[in-house]
Protein backbone atom coordinates (compact mmCIF):
# COMPACT_ATOMS: atom_id res chain seq x y z
CA UNK A 1 0.00 0.00 0.00
CA UNK A 2 2.92 2.32 0.86
CA UNK A 3 3.94 2.64 -2.76
CA UNK A 4 0.44 3.74 -3.75
CA UNK A 5 0.71 6.89 -1.68
CA UNK A 6 1.85 10.11 -3.24
CA UNK A 7 3.50 12.75 -1.13
CA UNK A 8 2.03 16.04 -2.10
CA UNK A 9 3.76 19.28 -1.24
CA UNK A 10 1.48 21.95 0.25
CA UNK A 11 2.63 25.52 0.73
CA UNK A 12 0.95 28.31 2.63
CA UNK A 13 1.19 31.56 0.70
CA UNK A 14 -0.25 34.99 1.06
CA UNK A 15 -2.00 36.37 -1.97
CA UNK A 16 0.57 38.85 -3.02
CA UNK A 17 2.54 39.35 -6.20
CA UNK A 18 5.66 37.32 -6.74
CA UNK A 19 4.96 34.45 -4.34
CA UNK A 20 4.38 31.85 -7.05
CA UNK A 21 7.43 33.02 -8.91
CA UNK A 22 9.51 32.71 -5.74
CA UNK A 23 8.30 29.16 -5.11
CA UNK A 24 8.74 27.91 -8.66
CA UNK A 25 12.14 29.61 -8.81
CA UNK A 26 13.28 27.71 -5.73
CA UNK A 27 12.13 24.42 -7.23
CA UNK A 28 13.73 25.15 -10.56
CA UNK A 29 17.13 25.85 -9.01
CA UNK A 30 16.84 22.58 -7.09
CA UNK A 31 16.08 20.76 -10.36
CA UNK A 32 12.67 19.63 -9.20
CA UNK A 33 10.02 18.85 -11.76
CA UNK A 34 6.44 19.82 -10.99
CA UNK A 35 4.07 17.15 -12.30
CA UNK A 36 0.77 18.52 -11.07
CA UNK A 37 -0.14 21.81 -9.53
CA UNK A 38 -3.12 23.67 -8.13
CA UNK A 39 -3.84 26.76 -6.08
CA UNK A 40 -6.69 26.92 -3.63
CA UNK A 41 -7.36 30.40 -2.46
CA UNK A 42 -9.32 31.88 0.37
CA UNK A 43 -9.27 35.64 0.53
CA UNK A 44 -5.92 36.89 1.73
CA UNK A 45 -4.13 33.61 1.57
CA UNK A 46 -3.98 30.46 -0.44
CA UNK A 47 -2.56 26.98 -0.39
CA UNK A 48 -0.46 25.76 -3.27
CA UNK A 49 -0.50 22.04 -3.77
CA UNK A 50 1.77 20.14 -6.07
CA UNK A 51 3.01 16.75 -7.00
CA UNK A 52 6.71 16.76 -7.79
CA UNK A 53 9.28 14.17 -8.73
CA UNK A 54 11.36 14.66 -5.53
CA UNK A 55 8.95 15.58 -2.74
CA UNK A 56 11.33 15.31 0.22
CA UNK A 57 13.87 17.48 -1.51
CA UNK A 58 11.19 19.99 -2.48
CA UNK A 59 10.01 20.13 1.12
CA UNK A 60 13.50 20.84 2.40
CA UNK A 61 14.26 23.45 -0.21
CA UNK A 62 11.05 25.36 0.43
CA UNK A 63 11.30 25.00 4.18
CA UNK A 64 14.83 26.37 4.17
CA UNK A 65 13.67 29.26 2.03
CA UNK A 66 11.33 30.16 4.87
CA UNK A 67 8.02 28.86 3.53
CA UNK A 68 5.41 27.12 5.60
CA UNK A 69 5.31 23.81 3.82
CA UNK A 70 4.01 20.37 4.60
CA UNK A 71 3.91 16.97 2.98
CA UNK A 72 0.47 15.46 2.70
CA UNK A 73 -0.37 11.94 1.57
CA UNK A 74 -2.74 11.88 -1.35
CA UNK A 75 -3.87 9.34 -3.92
CA UNK A 76 -3.19 9.43 -7.63
CA UNK A 77 -6.18 7.92 -9.36
CA UNK A 78 -6.05 6.88 -13.00
CA UNK A 79 -9.06 7.81 -15.07
CA UNK A 80 -9.68 7.49 -18.72
CA UNK A 81 -9.08 10.70 -20.63
CA UNK A 82 -12.52 10.60 -22.25
CA UNK A 83 -16.05 11.79 -21.46
CA UNK A 84 -17.29 10.27 -18.23
CA UNK A 85 -13.82 9.52 -16.90
CA UNK A 86 -14.17 11.64 -13.77
CA UNK A 87 -17.78 10.62 -13.29
CA UNK A 88 -16.78 6.99 -13.07
CA UNK A 89 -14.34 7.68 -10.22
CA UNK A 90 -16.74 10.03 -8.47
CA UNK A 91 -19.42 7.34 -8.54
CA UNK A 92 -17.18 4.80 -6.86
CA UNK A 93 -16.20 7.25 -4.15
CA UNK A 94 -19.74 8.48 -3.66
CA UNK A 95 -21.28 5.04 -3.49
CA UNK A 96 -18.82 4.11 -0.76
CA UNK A 97 -19.25 7.25 1.28
CA UNK A 98 -15.69 8.43 0.83
CA UNK A 99 -15.41 12.11 1.52
CA UNK A 100 -12.99 13.93 -0.73
CA UNK A 101 -11.34 16.97 0.89
CA UNK A 102 -10.11 18.22 -2.44
CA UNK A 103 -9.18 16.97 -5.88
CA UNK A 104 -7.41 18.19 -8.96
CA UNK A 105 -6.58 16.57 -12.24
CA UNK A 106 -3.90 16.64 -14.85
CA UNK A 107 -3.52 15.01 -18.23
CA UNK A 108 -0.57 12.84 -19.14
CA UNK A 109 0.92 11.85 -22.49
CA UNK A 110 -0.85 8.49 -22.25
CA UNK A 111 -4.56 7.92 -22.73
CA UNK A 112 -5.04 8.12 -18.99
CA UNK A 113 -5.60 11.30 -17.03
CA UNK A 114 -4.65 11.54 -13.37
CA UNK A 115 -6.80 12.70 -10.53
CA UNK A 116 -5.12 13.68 -7.28
CA UNK A 117 -7.40 13.35 -4.27
CA UNK A 118 -7.07 13.87 -0.57
CA UNK A 119 -9.38 11.80 1.58
CA UNK A 120 -9.64 11.43 5.34
CA UNK A 121 -9.44 7.65 5.47
CA UNK A 122 -6.76 6.92 2.96
CA UNK A 123 -6.36 3.17 3.50
CA UNK A 124 -10.07 2.58 3.21
CA UNK A 125 -10.12 4.59 -0.02
CA UNK A 126 -7.28 2.52 -1.48
CA UNK A 127 -9.14 -0.64 -0.58
CA UNK A 128 -12.37 0.52 -2.21
CA UNK A 129 -10.72 1.86 -5.37
CA UNK A 130 -8.76 -1.36 -5.77
CA UNK A 131 -11.92 -3.41 -5.37
CA UNK A 132 -13.64 -1.28 -8.03
CA UNK A 133 -10.75 -1.94 -10.38
CA UNK A 134 -9.62 1.69 -10.45
CA UNK A 135 -5.91 2.07 -11.05
CA UNK A 136 -3.76 3.98 -8.60
CA UNK A 137 -0.39 5.32 -9.44
CA UNK A 138 2.40 5.44 -6.88
CA UNK A 139 5.31 7.63 -6.12
CA UNK A 140 7.47 5.80 -8.66
CA UNK A 141 5.08 6.75 -11.44
CA UNK A 142 5.47 10.48 -10.96
CA UNK A 143 9.24 10.46 -11.05
CA UNK B 1 24.56 29.03 45.65
CA UNK B 2 23.47 31.55 48.30
CA UNK B 3 19.76 32.00 48.62
CA UNK B 4 19.96 35.72 49.27
CA UNK B 5 22.46 38.38 48.27
CA UNK B 6 21.81 40.38 51.44
CA UNK B 7 19.59 38.29 53.74
CA UNK B 8 19.39 40.91 56.47
CA UNK B 9 17.90 43.50 54.18
CA UNK B 10 15.93 41.23 51.87
CA UNK B 11 14.16 39.54 54.79
CA UNK B 12 13.94 42.58 57.04
CA UNK B 13 10.65 42.72 58.98
CA UNK B 14 8.18 45.04 57.30
CA UNK B 15 8.02 47.55 60.16
CA UNK B 16 11.81 47.90 60.17
CA UNK B 17 11.76 48.40 56.40
CA UNK B 18 9.18 51.12 56.91
CA UNK B 19 11.52 52.83 59.34
CA UNK B 20 14.35 52.67 56.82
CA UNK B 21 12.04 54.19 54.21
CA UNK B 22 10.96 56.90 56.59
CA UNK B 23 14.51 57.95 57.41
CA UNK B 24 15.59 57.88 53.80
CA UNK B 25 12.55 59.73 52.47
CA UNK B 26 13.06 62.51 55.01
CA UNK B 27 16.72 62.74 54.05
CA UNK B 28 15.85 62.67 50.37
CA UNK B 29 13.38 65.57 50.39
CA UNK B 30 15.83 67.67 52.38
CA UNK B 31 18.63 66.67 49.97
CA UNK B 32 16.77 67.53 46.75
CA UNK B 33 15.43 70.76 48.24
CA UNK B 34 18.94 71.86 49.14
CA UNK B 35 20.72 70.66 45.98
CA UNK B 36 18.32 71.15 43.10
CA UNK B 37 16.79 74.46 42.07
CA UNK B 38 14.29 72.42 40.06
CA UNK B 39 12.94 70.58 43.10
CA UNK B 40 13.09 73.61 45.33
CA UNK B 41 10.87 75.49 42.88
CA UNK B 42 8.51 72.52 42.56
CA UNK B 43 8.15 72.14 46.30
CA UNK B 44 7.69 75.86 46.83
CA UNK B 45 5.01 75.98 44.14
CA UNK B 46 3.21 73.08 45.79
CA UNK B 47 3.53 74.75 49.18
CA UNK B 48 5.52 71.83 50.57
CA UNK B 49 8.59 72.08 52.73
CA UNK B 50 10.87 69.16 53.59
CA UNK B 51 9.68 69.33 57.19
CA UNK B 52 6.16 68.30 56.09
CA UNK B 53 7.35 64.80 55.26
CA UNK B 54 7.39 62.69 58.42
CA UNK B 55 6.47 59.19 57.26
CA UNK B 56 6.50 57.11 54.06
CA UNK B 57 2.75 57.80 53.78
CA UNK B 58 3.47 61.50 53.47
CA UNK B 59 5.00 60.86 50.07
CA UNK B 60 1.58 61.51 48.56
CA UNK B 61 1.88 65.17 49.57
CA UNK B 62 4.81 65.57 47.17
CA UNK B 63 4.36 66.73 43.59
CA UNK B 64 4.86 64.24 40.76
CA UNK B 65 7.69 64.30 38.27
CA UNK B 66 7.28 63.09 34.70
CA UNK B 67 9.40 62.41 31.66
CA UNK B 68 8.60 65.86 30.31
CA UNK B 69 10.44 67.37 33.30
CA UNK B 70 13.60 65.59 32.20
CA UNK B 71 13.10 66.89 28.68
CA UNK B 72 12.39 70.44 29.83
CA UNK B 73 15.54 70.49 31.94
CA UNK B 74 17.70 68.81 29.31
CA UNK B 75 20.45 67.88 29.75
CA UNK B 76 21.13 67.96 33.50
CA UNK B 77 18.80 70.55 35.01
CA UNK B 78 17.35 68.08 37.53
CA UNK B 79 20.71 66.79 38.75
CA UNK B 80 21.60 67.26 42.42
CA UNK B 81 25.37 66.91 42.12
CA UNK B 82 28.01 68.84 40.19
CA UNK B 83 29.45 67.24 37.06
CA UNK B 84 32.61 66.26 38.97
CA UNK B 85 30.56 63.74 40.97
CA UNK B 86 29.02 62.09 37.91
CA UNK B 87 30.84 58.99 36.74
CA UNK B 88 28.50 57.99 33.92
CA UNK B 89 25.78 59.32 31.65
CA UNK B 90 23.19 57.40 29.71
CA UNK B 91 20.76 59.01 27.30
CA UNK B 92 17.54 58.09 25.61
CA UNK B 93 17.43 58.29 21.86
CA UNK B 94 14.60 60.76 21.87
CA UNK B 95 12.63 58.97 19.18
CA UNK B 96 9.38 60.04 20.82
CA UNK B 97 10.42 63.53 21.79
CA UNK B 98 13.45 65.41 23.03
CA UNK B 99 16.17 63.14 24.39
CA UNK B 100 16.67 62.71 28.11
CA UNK B 101 19.91 62.31 30.01
CA UNK B 102 20.42 60.36 33.21
CA UNK B 103 23.57 60.40 35.36
CA UNK B 104 25.12 58.36 38.12
CA UNK B 105 27.56 58.91 40.95
CA UNK B 106 29.88 56.08 41.96
CA UNK B 107 27.46 55.23 44.69
CA UNK B 108 24.52 55.25 42.27
CA UNK B 109 26.28 52.64 40.13
CA UNK B 110 26.92 50.57 43.23
CA UNK B 111 23.28 50.74 44.38
CA UNK B 112 22.08 49.89 40.87
CA UNK B 113 24.35 46.86 40.66
CA UNK B 114 23.35 45.81 44.17
CA UNK B 115 19.68 45.85 43.23
CA UNK B 116 20.41 43.56 40.31
CA UNK B 117 22.74 41.39 42.37
CA UNK B 118 19.85 40.69 44.73
CA UNK B 119 17.58 39.92 41.80
CA UNK B 120 20.05 37.66 40.02
CA UNK B 121 20.74 35.77 43.23
CA UNK B 122 16.99 35.32 43.73
CA UNK B 123 16.76 33.46 40.41
CA UNK B 124 19.77 31.35 41.15
CA UNK B 125 22.30 33.18 38.99
CA UNK B 126 25.70 33.55 40.61
CA UNK B 127 29.30 32.43 40.54
CA UNK B 128 29.82 29.81 37.85
CA UNK B 129 27.04 31.14 35.65
CA UNK B 130 27.76 32.56 32.24
CA UNK B 131 25.33 35.36 31.42
CA UNK B 132 24.93 36.40 27.84
CA UNK B 133 23.91 40.05 27.95
CA UNK B 134 21.86 40.57 24.82
CA UNK B 135 20.56 43.99 25.76
CA UNK B 136 22.03 46.89 23.87
CA UNK B 137 25.24 48.34 25.26
CA UNK B 138 25.80 52.02 24.85
CA UNK B 139 23.53 54.90 25.66
CA UNK B 140 20.74 52.44 26.49
CA UNK B 141 20.98 51.30 30.12
CA UNK B 142 20.08 47.64 29.55
CA UNK B 143 23.45 46.21 28.55
CA UNK B 144 25.74 47.90 31.05
CA UNK B 145 23.20 47.55 33.84
CA UNK B 146 22.97 43.78 33.54
CA UNK B 147 26.70 43.63 32.97
CA UNK B 148 27.57 45.26 36.28
CA UNK B 149 24.98 43.22 38.17
CA UNK B 150 26.34 40.02 36.66
CA UNK B 151 29.90 40.86 37.62
CA UNK B 152 28.86 41.83 41.12
CA UNK B 153 27.43 38.37 41.84
CA UNK B 154 30.60 36.81 40.48
CA UNK B 155 28.99 35.39 37.36
CA UNK B 156 30.63 35.83 33.98
CA UNK B 157 29.16 38.34 31.55
CA UNK B 158 29.37 38.02 27.78
CA UNK B 159 28.63 41.48 26.39
CA UNK B 160 27.09 40.33 23.13
CA UNK B 161 24.59 43.20 22.92
CA UNK B 162 21.76 42.51 20.49
CA UNK B 163 22.03 41.54 16.86
CA UNK B 164 24.40 39.25 14.99
CA UNK B 165 22.21 36.40 16.08
CA UNK B 166 24.08 33.46 14.57
CA UNK B 167 27.24 34.58 16.30
CA UNK B 168 25.28 34.85 19.56
CA UNK B 169 24.21 31.25 19.21
CA UNK B 170 27.76 30.11 18.45
CA UNK B 171 29.06 31.91 21.53
CA UNK B 172 26.21 30.50 23.58
CA UNK B 173 27.40 27.01 22.65
CA UNK B 174 31.14 27.62 22.74
CA UNK B 175 31.24 29.52 26.04
CA UNK B 176 28.45 27.57 27.66
CA UNK B 177 26.05 30.41 28.44
CA UNK B 178 23.74 29.38 31.26
CA UNK B 179 21.62 32.53 31.25
CA UNK B 180 20.63 35.15 28.75
CA UNK B 181 19.27 38.64 29.26
CA UNK B 182 17.41 40.29 26.37
CA UNK B 183 13.93 41.27 25.24
CA UNK B 184 11.53 38.32 25.07
CA UNK B 185 10.91 39.00 21.39
CA UNK B 186 14.61 38.91 20.64
CA UNK B 187 14.90 35.61 22.47
CA UNK B 188 12.13 34.20 20.28
CA UNK B 189 14.12 35.34 17.30
CA UNK B 190 17.25 33.65 18.65
CA UNK B 191 15.26 30.45 19.10
CA UNK B 192 14.00 30.67 15.53
CA UNK B 193 17.46 31.25 14.11
CA UNK B 194 18.89 28.42 16.23
CA UNK B 195 16.23 26.06 14.85
CA UNK B 196 17.18 27.02 11.33
CA UNK B 197 20.80 26.29 12.19
CA UNK B 198 19.71 22.85 13.40
CA UNK B 199 20.38 23.75 17.03
CA UNK B 200 17.95 23.08 19.84
CA UNK B 201 18.37 25.57 22.68
CA UNK B 202 16.99 22.93 25.04
CA UNK B 203 19.28 20.09 23.99
CA UNK B 204 22.34 21.65 22.44
CA UNK B 205 23.07 24.48 24.87
CA UNK B 206 23.45 24.83 28.64
CA UNK B 207 21.02 27.71 28.80
CA UNK B 208 18.66 27.32 31.73
CA UNK B 209 17.56 30.82 32.56
CA UNK B 210 16.30 33.84 30.66
CA UNK B 211 15.99 37.36 32.08
CA UNK B 212 13.50 39.13 29.88
CA UNK B 213 12.28 42.68 29.90
CA UNK B 214 12.30 46.12 28.26
CA UNK B 215 8.90 45.32 26.73
CA UNK B 216 5.66 43.98 28.22
CA UNK B 217 5.14 40.26 27.78
CA UNK B 218 2.43 37.97 29.00
CA UNK B 219 2.27 34.95 31.27
CA UNK B 220 1.17 32.91 28.26
CA UNK B 221 4.28 33.98 26.38
CA UNK B 222 6.34 32.85 29.35
CA UNK B 223 4.76 29.42 29.18
CA UNK B 224 5.49 29.19 25.46
CA UNK B 225 9.12 30.20 25.88
CA UNK B 226 9.67 27.77 28.74
CA UNK B 227 8.05 24.86 26.91
CA UNK B 228 9.88 25.45 23.66
CA UNK B 229 13.34 26.18 24.96
CA UNK B 230 13.49 24.33 28.27
CA UNK B 231 14.61 27.39 30.22
CA UNK B 232 13.06 29.25 33.14
CA UNK B 233 11.94 32.67 31.94
CA UNK B 234 12.05 35.55 34.43
CA UNK B 235 10.65 39.03 34.16
CA UNK B 236 12.97 41.97 34.81
CA UNK B 237 11.87 45.55 35.27
CA UNK B 238 13.38 48.99 35.37
CA UNK B 239 13.75 52.04 33.19
CA UNK B 240 16.64 54.37 32.54
CA UNK B 241 15.09 57.23 34.54
CA UNK B 242 15.27 55.21 37.76
CA UNK B 243 18.70 53.78 36.75
CA UNK B 244 18.00 50.99 34.25
CA UNK B 245 17.02 47.35 34.67
CA UNK B 246 16.76 46.94 38.43
CA UNK B 247 14.27 44.35 39.64
CA UNK B 248 13.47 40.76 38.85
CA UNK B 249 11.12 38.05 39.92
CA UNK B 250 12.41 35.32 42.20
CA UNK B 251 12.19 31.61 41.39
CA UNK B 252 8.53 31.61 42.47
CA UNK B 253 7.74 33.82 39.48
CA UNK B 254 5.07 35.59 41.45
CA UNK B 255 5.74 39.27 40.99
CA UNK B 256 8.83 41.43 40.74
CA UNK B 257 10.57 42.30 44.01
CA UNK B 258 11.08 46.03 44.44
CA UNK B 259 13.76 46.80 47.02
CA UNK B 260 12.03 49.05 49.52
CA UNK B 261 15.26 50.29 51.09
CA UNK B 262 16.14 51.80 47.71
CA UNK B 263 12.80 52.70 46.19
CA UNK B 264 9.40 53.75 47.46
CA UNK B 265 6.60 52.69 45.15
CA UNK B 266 2.97 53.67 44.83
CA UNK B 267 0.22 53.00 42.36
CA UNK B 268 -1.99 55.92 41.32
CA UNK B 269 -5.04 56.43 39.17
CA UNK B 270 -3.56 57.44 35.79
CA UNK B 271 -6.28 60.03 35.26
CA UNK B 272 -6.64 61.70 38.65
CA UNK B 273 -3.23 60.95 40.18
CA UNK B 274 -4.97 59.71 43.36
CA UNK B 275 -2.99 57.11 45.25
CA UNK B 276 -4.69 53.70 45.00
CA UNK B 277 -4.83 51.06 47.74
CA UNK B 278 -2.72 47.88 47.42
CA UNK B 279 -4.17 45.35 45.05
CA UNK B 280 -5.68 47.95 42.75
CA UNK B 281 -4.39 48.37 39.29
CA UNK B 282 -2.93 51.70 38.36
CA UNK B 283 0.11 53.60 37.19
CA UNK B 284 3.38 52.87 38.94
CA UNK B 285 5.02 55.82 40.66
CA UNK B 286 8.56 55.54 42.01
CA UNK B 287 10.56 57.63 44.44
CA UNK B 288 14.26 56.84 44.45
CA UNK B 289 15.43 56.78 48.06
CA UNK B 290 19.19 56.53 47.64
CA UNK B 291 20.05 58.01 44.26
CA UNK B 292 22.46 60.93 44.45
CA UNK B 293 22.99 62.30 40.94
CA UNK B 294 19.43 62.29 39.70
CA UNK B 295 16.97 61.49 42.47
CA UNK B 296 13.39 61.29 41.32
CA UNK B 297 10.44 62.20 43.46
CA UNK B 298 7.17 60.46 42.66
CA UNK B 299 8.23 59.78 39.11
CA UNK B 300 5.35 58.56 36.96
CA UNK B 301 6.59 55.62 34.97
CA UNK B 302 3.51 55.10 32.84
CA UNK B 303 3.54 51.35 33.53
CA UNK B 304 0.31 49.81 34.72
CA UNK B 305 0.58 47.30 37.52
CA UNK B 306 -0.68 46.11 40.88
CA UNK B 307 1.32 46.26 44.12
CA UNK B 308 1.34 43.28 46.45
CA UNK B 309 2.69 43.90 49.92
CA UNK B 310 2.49 40.50 51.59
CA UNK B 311 5.87 38.76 51.92
CA UNK B 312 6.79 36.32 49.16
CA UNK B 313 7.16 32.56 49.59
CA UNK B 314 10.88 33.06 49.04
CA UNK B 315 11.10 34.88 52.38
CA UNK B 316 11.67 38.34 50.97
CA UNK B 317 9.58 40.98 52.68
CA UNK B 318 9.82 43.75 50.09
CA UNK B 319 6.76 44.70 48.02
CA UNK B 320 6.18 43.11 44.66
CA UNK B 321 4.65 44.49 41.51
CA UNK B 322 2.58 42.08 39.50
CA UNK B 323 3.53 41.59 35.86
CA UNK B 324 3.44 44.91 34.05
CA UNK B 325 0.17 44.89 32.15
CA UNK B 326 1.13 47.53 29.68
CA UNK B 327 1.95 51.18 29.60
CA UNK B 328 -0.45 54.06 29.66
CA UNK B 329 1.09 55.23 26.39
CA UNK B 330 0.91 51.74 24.76
CA UNK B 331 -2.81 51.65 25.10
CA UNK B 332 -4.68 51.90 21.86
CA UNK B 333 -8.29 52.88 21.62
CA UNK B 334 -10.13 50.97 18.96
CA UNK B 335 -13.69 52.08 18.44
CA UNK B 336 -13.80 53.45 21.96
CA UNK B 337 -12.47 50.29 23.59
CA UNK B 338 -9.17 50.41 25.45
CA UNK B 339 -6.84 47.72 24.20
CA UNK B 340 -3.44 46.85 25.59
CA UNK B 341 -1.17 44.84 23.31
CA UNK B 342 -0.37 42.62 26.29
CA UNK B 343 -4.01 41.59 26.63
CA UNK B 344 -4.15 40.67 22.97
CA UNK B 345 -0.95 38.68 23.38
CA UNK B 346 -2.45 36.78 26.29
CA UNK B 347 -5.44 35.83 24.15
CA UNK B 348 -3.34 34.83 21.15
CA UNK B 349 -0.89 32.73 23.13
CA UNK B 350 -3.77 30.69 24.58
CA UNK B 351 -4.37 29.37 21.08
CA UNK B 352 -1.82 26.66 20.35
CA UNK B 353 -1.92 27.13 16.57
CA UNK B 354 -0.85 30.76 16.84
CA UNK B 355 2.89 31.34 16.62
CA UNK B 356 4.76 33.78 18.85
CA UNK B 357 5.05 36.56 16.33
CA UNK B 358 2.02 38.74 15.88
CA UNK B 359 1.18 42.31 15.07
CA UNK B 360 -1.78 44.61 15.48
CA UNK B 361 -2.57 47.11 12.78
CA UNK B 362 -5.05 49.89 13.43
CA UNK B 363 -6.33 51.90 10.53
CA UNK B 364 -9.15 54.30 9.92
CA UNK B 365 -11.65 53.37 7.26
CA UNK B 366 -13.98 56.29 6.77
CA UNK B 367 -15.16 57.09 10.26
CA UNK B 368 -14.46 53.65 11.67
CA UNK B 369 -11.36 52.21 13.28
CA UNK B 370 -10.32 48.95 11.76
CA UNK B 371 -8.18 46.49 13.69
CA UNK B 372 -6.26 43.78 11.92
CA UNK B 373 -4.46 41.08 13.84
CA UNK B 374 -1.75 39.38 11.84
CA UNK B 375 -0.58 35.98 12.98
CA UNK B 376 1.98 33.78 11.31
CA UNK B 377 1.19 30.29 10.09
CA UNK B 378 4.13 28.08 10.88
CA UNK B 379 5.07 24.55 9.84
CA UNK B 380 4.03 23.04 13.14
CA UNK B 381 0.37 23.89 12.70
CA UNK B 382 -0.03 24.11 8.96
CA UNK B 383 -2.88 22.04 7.63
CA UNK B 384 -3.13 22.08 3.88
CA UNK B 385 -6.91 22.14 4.14
CA UNK B 386 -8.31 25.59 3.49
CA UNK B 387 -11.18 24.87 5.83
CA UNK B 388 -8.78 24.29 8.75
CA UNK B 389 -7.03 27.59 8.08
CA UNK B 390 -10.32 29.43 7.91
CA UNK B 391 -11.37 27.77 11.15
CA UNK B 392 -8.20 29.09 12.73
CA UNK B 393 -8.97 32.63 11.55
CA UNK B 394 -12.44 32.34 13.05
CA UNK B 395 -11.12 30.91 16.30
CA UNK B 396 -8.69 33.78 16.81
CA UNK B 397 -11.34 36.34 15.95
CA UNK B 398 -13.82 34.77 18.32
CA UNK B 399 -11.33 34.60 21.20
CA UNK B 400 -10.47 38.28 20.78
CA UNK B 401 -14.11 39.15 20.73
CA UNK B 402 -14.99 37.04 23.75
CA UNK B 403 -12.12 38.16 25.95
CA UNK B 404 -11.58 41.75 24.88
CA UNK B 405 -14.88 42.58 23.26
CA UNK B 406 -13.14 43.87 20.16
CA UNK B 407 -13.87 42.85 16.63
CA UNK B 408 -10.89 42.58 14.42
CA UNK B 409 -9.99 41.06 11.12
CA UNK B 410 -7.61 38.15 11.52
CA UNK B 411 -5.03 37.75 8.83
CA UNK B 412 -2.90 34.66 8.46
CA UNK B 413 0.51 35.54 7.11
CA UNK B 414 3.61 33.67 6.04
CA UNK B 415 6.38 33.12 8.56
CA UNK B 416 8.88 35.92 8.62
CA UNK B 417 6.32 38.47 7.42
CA UNK B 418 6.13 40.21 10.77
CA UNK B 419 9.36 42.12 11.34
CA UNK B 420 11.71 40.57 13.90
CA UNK B 421 13.23 42.90 16.39
CA UNK B 422 16.62 42.94 18.05
CA UNK B 423 15.29 45.16 20.80
CA UNK B 424 11.76 46.13 21.65
CA UNK B 425 9.21 44.50 19.38
CA UNK B 426 6.80 46.78 17.61
CA UNK B 427 3.53 44.98 18.23
CA UNK B 428 1.21 47.79 17.23
CA UNK B 429 1.18 49.74 14.02
CA UNK B 430 -1.22 52.60 14.38
CA UNK B 431 -1.70 54.05 10.94
CA UNK B 432 -4.29 56.51 12.20
CA UNK B 433 -1.56 58.76 13.55
CA UNK B 434 0.36 58.95 10.32
ZN1 LIG C 1 10.06 35.99 46.05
Amino acid sequence: MENKLIKQISIFAENKPGRLEEITGQLKSADINIRAFTIAEAGDFGVLRMVVDKPDRAHDVLHDAGFTVSETEVLGVEMSDSPGGLHEIASVLGANNINVDYAYAFATTTEKALLIIRVDDISNAIHILNRAGVGLIGIEDVK
Amino acid sequence: MPEYWDPLIERMPVDELKKVQEDRLKQLVRYVYDHSPFYRKRFDEAGISPGDIRSPEDVKKLPFTVKQDLRDTYPTGMFCVPQSQVVRYHASSGTTGKPTVVGYTQNDIKEWSTSLARGLTSIGVGRGDVVQVGYGYGLFTGGLGLHYGTEMVGACAIPTSSGNTERQIELMQDLGSTAIACTPSYFLHINEVAKNMGISLAKDTQLHCGIFGAEPWSEEMRRRIEEQTGIKAYDIFGTSEISGPLFTECTYQDGIHIWADQFLIEVVDPKTGEQLPDGERGELVVTTLVKEALPLIRYRLGDLTIIKNEPCKCGRTHPRIMRILGRTDDMIIVRGINVFPGQVEAVLMEIPEVAEHYQLIVEREGELDKLTVQVEVTGDVFSDKISDLMKLEKKVGKALHTVLNITGKVELVEPGTIPRSMGKAQRVIDKRKI
